[in-house]
């Protein structure tokens, strides 16, 4: 699915990523962990295309693509999806009809037809259901006045009707009240199968009881430094970053 | 005077009604007394009537009989006044009128109706506030009264539209429109300025003059949709009594030049002006509002929010006055001036001008000038929405908030593709908006 060889990618001349290596299997679960800074959010936007992020050595394909040669609209017409850490508030496009664009626009790609009107506001009403939103949020402007909580969601619910191949969750639980993280997680429960993939960036093992990862990554420094499988995120959350060696 | 400024009273050659004429000649005095603005003027500074340097000749003595082509405007239900060139179209108009209200053409007016129109013309222009207002004066022949009695609500909107032909000369064209609402009455009237596509330019000259009593409501919407080289100046100018409430929209597309003052007398305690108001100049088009709310009096009310998405080399200036008098304590004043430059040489010049005299006053301002925000549209692309597709809608979502907050169904429905279509011309961009 995902495969990133010796990733390098600054922002603003500041190297961030450094030397990252990371791949992921087709219907797998990988948890992302680390300390505050050391580039978490920058694997997530290198790969999505972000303005101002340049890569500077190294490789990432997706599906047997090459990613960064890519427009970013095209990453996501391949099957790849981010959801942001801090999602984006766009006032004045409301919510329905910017997510009927991003359907379209997929649905086009992949050579699927276009939902009729009626089809497409049955799913989205069926989607906003399942992350526990009330349909009025439909109606509002992109995450406009939306809670942190709320936001998750939306990004959630995004997600859900893009039906992507790869999801990068940037911390989609954090900020999440308790029922909110059990939607959260059942929602992404739900969406998992065998051609599609997830990297859960955490900074709670708690994310990890409801989402079984295959794999669990200690991203420190720009780097993978340390991976395991499900009792390395239990054992972070005992001890910390500190006796990892390589933790910059 | 000028070459322009006397050539410009040539078009008053038309007849008049006699009884316009002591009007006319007042105008004119007052306009050869008048000089024109430059960019020394501080209410010019940042527009050139560089446009008006060419040949205006009087507009055609009869109505031009031509169909009107392909001109955009609104279709609403109630009854409609057409003029093209100055001329009222009975071909193109709907007059049936439902009862408490009276549309009166000057040219028209019955001999009380006359005594009432001269009485009340100019009355609601504030000493030395419309440059242009002599010259409109000096070469009126005819205008529309549109007269709703008192303790009545006027469900129909009422349609004016005012369209220029240009038929391949530069024609001089002036438009009255006087507008007076009894206690406690109410309507919703449209102005809509067109031109037709074919060649040649006009100047026009409209001025409006909006009477709202006691109590009374008055929804005014006021569409300029000229294109190509038409120089419009004009303006609108409501005195507004206790207890009154003006909504207003105004819609600015570019054209050559188009300078709009708006002017609000708060005359009676308790009176309420909403002013909302777009301008979407591109190519090398100017656009120019300059609002001004008198707050004279106590416990009135107001809010303006102005938006300009500005293109390519246009150029647009907003000037909103307040102006909190010593008495006018209890005001409560808003203004919100909001620009989108889409293009690096895109230019606007926006400036709140508050002057407050009273003490006990909530006034709230703010001006801001953007371009379209490089995350927020990264963060459609994420989603798959194509770029051109993501920078229309992020354009169109500028305004969207002023488009929905527009009453008028009908008018909403006219104005939502002709605003998106300004952004692209290709509906596949268009889709998802409209
Ligand atoms: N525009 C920028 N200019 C300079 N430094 C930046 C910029 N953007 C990000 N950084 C830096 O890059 C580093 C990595 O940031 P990133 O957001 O990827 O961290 P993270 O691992 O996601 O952290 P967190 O757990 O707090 O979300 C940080 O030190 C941050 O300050
Ligand atoms: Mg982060």
């Amino acid at each position: 699915m995902l495969k990133i060889d010796n990733l390098h990618a600054s922002v603003e001349n500041k190297a961030i990523l450094k030397g990252l290596d990371l791949a992921v299997g087709a219907g797998e679960v990988h948890a992302i962990m680390g300390p505050n800074g050391s580039g978490k959010s920058t694997l997530g936007h290198v790969l999505a295309g972000r303005p101002g992020y340049t890569v500077t050595a190294g490789s990432a394909q997706l599906l047997g693509q090459d990613l960064l040669t890519l427009d970013t609209e095209e990453r996501a017409h391949l099957g790849l999806f981010l959801a942001y850490q801090y999602p984006v508030e766009i006032p004045g496009v409301s919510n329905m009809e910017f997510l009927k664009a991003s359907v379209d626009a997929v649905r086009e790609h992949r050579n699927e037809p276009a939902l009729d009107s009626v089809s497409f506001m049955k799913q989205a009403r069926e989607a906003c259901k399942a992350v526990n939103l009330d349909q009025a949020f439909l109606k509002r402007g992109v995450n406009e006045g939306f809670s942190g909580g709320e936001k998750k969601r939306n990004e959630l619910m995004q997600m859900m009707l893009l039906a992507p191949k790869l999801c990068i969750m940037d911390e989609t639980d954090s900020g999440l009240d308790i029922d909110a993280l059990q939607v959260v997680a059942d929602g992404i429960n739900a969406m998992r199968s065998p051609d599609r993939s997830f990297i859960l960036v955490t900074h709670y093992q708690r994310l990890l009881n409801f989402i079984k990862p295959d794999r669990v990554h200690v991203l420190s420094g720009g780097r993978i430094v340390k991976s395991g499988d499900h009792s390395l995120a239990l054992e972070l959350e005992e001890r910390g970053y500190a006796w990892l060696e390589d933790v910059a | 005077m000028n070459d322009f400024m006397q050539q410009a009273l040539a078009a008053a050659s038309r007849s008049a009604p006699p009884w316009l004429e002591p009007l006319q000649a007042r105008g004119r005095e007052a306009w050869s007394n008048t000089s024109m603005p430059t960019r020394k003027t501080e209410a010019w500074k940042y527009t050139s009537l560089q446009a008006l340097q060419k040949t205006f000749s009087a507009a055609p003595t009869q109505a031009a009989g031509s169909p009107l082509g392909d001109v955009p405007l609104p279709k609403l239900s109630g009854p409609t006044l057409v003029f093209t060139d100055g001329h009222y179209r009975a071909d193109l108009s709907t007059t049936e009128l439902p009862a408490g209200l009276r549309l009166v053409r000057f040219a028209d007016a019955t001999r009380d109706q006359a005594e009432r129109i001269a009485a009340a013309l100019g009355s609601a222009i504030l000493p030395g506030r419309h440059v242009f207002a002599p010259l409109n004066d000096a070469t009126l022949t005819d205008g529309v009264f549109m007269d709703v009695a008192a303790n009545t609500r006027i469900e129909t909107p009422v349609h004016i539209a005012w369209l220029t032909t240009g038929q391949n000369e530069s024609i001089s064209v002036t438009q009255r429109l006087l507008v007076s609402l009894g206690e406690n009455s109410g309507a919703t009237l449209v102005e809509s300025f067109a031109n037709t596509a074919t060649g040649g330019t006009a100047f026009t000259n409209g001025l409006t003059e909006l009477l709202i009593g006691r109590g009374a409501q008055l929804n005014h919407y006021r569409l300029h949709l000229e294109q190509g080289d038409v120089v419009h100046i004009g303006g609108v100018h409501a005195r507004q009594e206790a207890d009154s409430t003006l909504n207003g929209f105004h819609l600015a597309l570019g054209s050559a030049l188009k300078r709009i003052d708006l002017v609000v007398n708060h005359q009676g305690a308790g009176a309420h002006c909403s002013l909302d108001g777009l301008y979407l100049p591109r190519g090398t088009e100017t656009v120019d509002y300059h609002t001004c709310i008198e707050h004279a009096v106590p416990h009135c009310t107001s809010r303006e929010r102005f938006r300009g998405i500005i293109a390519d080399e246009a150029s647009a200036v907003f000037n909103g006055r307040i102006h909190i008098h010593p008495q006018a304590q209890k005001t409560r004043a808003e203004l919100s001036n909001k620009n989108l430059l889409t293009s690096n040489k895109a230019e606007i010049n926006t400036k709140p001008e508050l002057e407050i005299y009273a003490d006990d006053v909530q006034c709230a301002h703010g001006a801001t000038v953007a371009q379209l925000d490089p995350l927020t549209l990264h963060y459609l692309r994420t989603r798959g929405v194509p770029r051109d597709e993501a920078e229309v809608m992020l354009s169109y979502g500028f305004i969207n908030e002023l488009v929905e907050a527009v009453e008028q169904a009908e008018l909403q429905a006219f104005l939502k593709p002709l605003l998106a279509r300004r952004f692209a011309r290709d509906s596949r961009l268009t889709r998802h908006i409209l």
